[in-house]
């Protein structure tokens, strides 16, 4: 099976970070982290291309920077990967992203498209079925386990209730959540191994699109500091205070 | 908090800005090492130590290593796990020779994966240190048989090994040692005795236990002249390699120890159930203590990362602390506030002396590191005897200043927390009984002083020593072109110049045959030494920061940091190294003055 997983670059969300004044866009360093969402990712598609002797694609959009996050993947053990870096891309929106990735996707070939269900840094939450909708495939999403083989592939897609089973024919994407599976450790080997592995850097031109960009970043504001909590005195009918809120909130 | 976040960008700091790692990666068979590639190891590595192993230190604290009632070891719930993942990832085999099977990284890249572990979880640490050893033993000295049976396994951490030395009336003195060996006519030897504190000496966590025990054989000479080196596997393999025949070495008890309760230290018994435990003699009869002294300097600098080691991860825990925890009103906050306790002087005070100290140790280990790979793979002859000069001068220095900082750095972690530093829940307190045993095993760092004053010092009629003082002059020299290091210069050369006329006083006494009067002052006299180094370290980090921070485009809080740091240890902690010199040359005078007995009550 040929599986292609898409995995995004992030600055390390433990260091401090810096915004462009005029744009509000990050600035990117040189050293960026493979997004811990997309560890997920590359297990389930190691696992599944193991199963059928097939590959593993990355697939990546963003600054290069030196590479370090994809190399991350890579030294899971990830076959090779693309990385579309152009400058013209900077702020892209959620369409612009799909549209890039679902182009080489297209160009790479794919029999399952695998995908965080989304970044750690961004959040949009909707890049894998823009992705879907692009090539024409079936988006099975927030997948909390993935079987596949036989031209299918099966999910347990997580609800609030519980899951559902959702089935599709091959080719297709699935997004999967965090704890799909565990995320292997990059072996010493691999590590080394991945210095060797083809990583091919495309432009926009490259792909014969031309970026259209509409969206912006107006303003940026600081997260509102957490509100001081209620106190409920108990004068022996607090429990009604406390099931209102919990009917608030939607436990009960 | 996580328990333990790998200090990277420290990490990677000291190896290129103070060490220059790059002086190695440019040798024949380290070239395909670029920066890039050292720093992905060591990020990844640094990830698995901090979330495979750090989570392991609290529970390795509480339930210990325990002796079952059938003579085998547990460890605590979750190393056998861990363990088997640390040699699927291959991180036991990285700084291996690639001939057997290893990583062939440098071997200061190797100590940087030692200190990561170490501050993640030291007690689980030691069980690879010693397999360590056990692998050098057999790189140099074991037969081509040998290699083939035991390496493979032992590089890739499926087997692990131990060094099997104590005995009950032979500790720092090895040559009372009285396991004996007697030669079996098939060539083979059967041991029987007693060792002690055999660190991981039996557990659940490898097929077999590859023991290097040094022993005597009939009619050897008395003393460490007569000493052999044996390997005694737990399990003897059978006709197939399979380690399947049980050897007679068995575990009589473990000991209860003040810290590293995760850490099974051993009393093994030999032959204690009929002719002897089989083993099999390394190279010649006799050699064995020459064999032990190969390992020394990796042994001695794989423990003296312990001080760094704990150090930090005290500090990290410290640090956390000291920014969440509200108590008191710092001179200057609003009137309606509690400050964090990182605002108030003397909690900074603590804290930068903790930062300094840190990197001073990081900086000094990591430069004798680099000489380690220089003195085995330098292009030239004399490069590779100029470098194990260095390392044999810093490695007593290295070992005993950073294990002694290591105990005062956990016990000013605890201070930190206050009260609650007592407390056993927030882990300050297992770092400093951890650290307590770092500068007594691998030498004490009494004995490491010794070596210092009587083998080191007067290394190629002292000029060693001088050149490394020059070395340090010259690095003095450099802080002139910077006022804000006026002060830091000052004290640095003021400090060498102490050592050097400290250095002289001792040569005088060698000199004189005065052995005791040099003795009296060599735990003081390494103790100024490792301050003098550290500032010299220092001083290369300031340098460094300065020179990056005057280019631009690097990080500038991170190089502001190290400024601040380094000026702080060369002004504030440096000082204290000139104050040593009275007792560093008041020779016996005062020590035997009194009678040991009028000392007492």
């Amino acid at each position: 099976m040929q599986v292609v997983v898409c995995a995004k670059q992030i600055p390390d969300p433990a260091t401090p970070y810096e915004l462009e004044p005029d744009t509000h866009l990050l600035v990117r360093p040189t050293e960026q982290i493979l997004d811990d969402t997309d560890r997920y990712g590359v297990e389930m598609g190691l696992q599944l291309a193991q199963a059928s002797e097939g590959t593993v694609t990355l697939v990546s959009m963003g600054p290069a920077g030196n590479m370090q996050g994809i190399r991350q993947a890579l030294a899971m053990g990830a076959d090779k990967a693309v990385i579309v870096d152009d400058p013209s891309l900077r702020g892209s929106d959620a369409l612009t992203t799909a549209r890039v990735l679902a182009e080489v996707i297209k160009r790479e070939g794919f029999d399952l498209v695998i995908a965080g269900t989304e970044s750690t840094d961004g959040y949009s939450g909707v890049v894998p079925q823009m992705v879907a909708e692009l090539l024409g495939v079936p988006a099975l999403t927030y997948a909390t386990a993935v079987t596949a083989g036989d031209g299918s592939v099966t999910i347990h897609r997580q609800t609030a209730a519980g899951y559902d089973i959702v089935e599709a024919d091959l080719p297709a994407v699935v997004s999967v959540t965090a704890g799909v599976v565990e995320p292997r450790y990059p072996t010493f080997k691999g590590i080394m191994e991945a210095k060797k592995k083809p990583v091919e850097t495309l432009s926009v031109s490259d792909l014969g699109l031309e970026p259209d960009i509409r969206q912006k970043v107006v303003s940026v504001e600081p997260a509102p500091e957490r509100q001081a909590g209620e106190i409920v005195e108990d004068d022996g009918e607090a429990y009604l205070r406390i099931v209102e809120l919990l009917e608030k909130v939607k436990v009960i | 908090m996580a328990d333990y976040i790998a200090p990277v960008a420290d990490i990677d700091f000291t190896l290129n800005q103070i060490v220059e790692l790059d002086d190695v990666s440019k040798l024949d068979g380290f070239q395909h090492l670029d920066q890039d590639t050292i720093r992905g190891l060591i990020s990844e590595a640094g990830r698995f130590y901090s979330e495979v192993i750090a989570p392991l230190n609290r529970v390795g604290d509480q339930q210990g290593s325990v002796l079952q009632p059938d003579g085998t070891v547990k460890t605590p719930d979750g190393f056998k796990e861990a363990y088997e993942k640390y040699v699927e990832a291959g991180w036991a085999a990285a700084h291996i020779p690639e001939t057997y099977g290893g990583g062939g990284l440098p071997y200061t890249v190797g100590i940087v994966f030692q200190e990561m572990f170490k501050s993640a979880n030291m007690a689980f640490s030691l069980c690879p240190l010693l397999t360590q050893a056990a692998i050098e033993a057999l790189i140099a000295h074991g037969s081509d048989e040998q290699r083939d049976t035991y390496l493979g396994k032992l590089v890739t951490g499926e087997w692990t090994g131990t060094m099997c030395l104590t005995e009950p009336e032979a500790g720092s003195d090895v040559g009372a040692l009285r396991t004996k060996a007697v030669r079996q006519p098939d060539g083979t030897y059967r041991l029987t005795g007693t060792k002690i504190f055999i660190t991981w000496g039996e557990h659940d966590m490898a097929e077999n236990i590859i023991h290097l025990v040094l022993a005597r054989t009939p009619g050897s000479a008395p003393g460490t002249k007569g000493i052999s080196m044996f390997i005694v596997p737990k399990y003897l393999l059978d006709d197939d390699g399979n380690p399947t025949i049980r050897n007679d070495v068995n575990v009589v008890s473990l000991e209860h120890k003040l810290g590293i309760h995760a850490s099974p230290t051993c009393v093994l018994s030999f032959g204690d159930g009929g002719d002897g435990a089989v083993g099999y003699l390394i190279g010649e009869e006799q050699r064995g203590m020459r064999y032990m002294f190969t390992m020394m300097n990796t042994a001695r600098l794989g423990v003296g990362i312990e001080g760094l080691a704990i150090s930090e991860a005290s500090f990290q825990k410290a640090l956390a602390y000291a920014q969440e925890r509200r108590q008191g009103r710092a001179i200057g906050a609003p009137v309606t506030e509690t400050s964090p306790i990182v605002e108030h002087p003397d909690v900074r005070r603590m804290l930068l002396t903790m930062k300094a100290y840190i990197e001073a140790m990081r900086g000094l280990l990591y430069t004798t590191a680099k000489e380690v790979d220089l003195s085995r793979h330098a292009d030239t002859e004399d490069e590779r005897t100029r470098a194990g000069e260095i390392v044999a001068l810093l490695t007593p220095v290295a070992k005993a200043w950073c294990t002694d900082r290591g105990v005062e750095m956990a016990s000013l972690g605890i201070q930190i927390h206050g009260g609650m530093g007592y407390i056993e829940e927030t882990g300050a307190p297992q770092h400093f009984r951890d650290s307590r045993i770092a500068p007594i095993y691998e030498g004490t760092n009494g004995i490491q002083a010794i070596d210092l004053v009587l083998r080191k010092l007067p290394m190629r009629d002292g000029e060693v020593v001088k050149e490394l003082f020059a070395e340090i002059g010259r690095t003095a020299a450099e802080l002139e072109a910077h006022d804000d290091f006026a002060r830091f210069r000052t004290e640095l050369s003021a400090g060498l110049q102490a050592l050097a006329e400290a250095s002289e006083w001792l040569g005088r006494r060698l000199e004189a045959g005065e052995y005791n009067e040099a003795l009296a002052g060599a735990t003081p006299y390494l103790e100024m030494f490792g301050t003098v180094t550290g500032g010299w370290i220092m001083a290369k980090s300031a340098l460094a920061a300065r020179q990056l921070l005057d280019a631009g485009g690097g990080d500038d809080a991170f190089l502001r940091a190290k400024l601040a740091t380094a000026r702080f240890y060369g002004e504030q902690l440096l000082p204290k190294a000139t104050a040593l010199l009275p007792a560093i040359t008041a020779g016996t005078s005062t020590l035997y003055q009194a009678d040991p007995a009028a000392l007492g009550p």
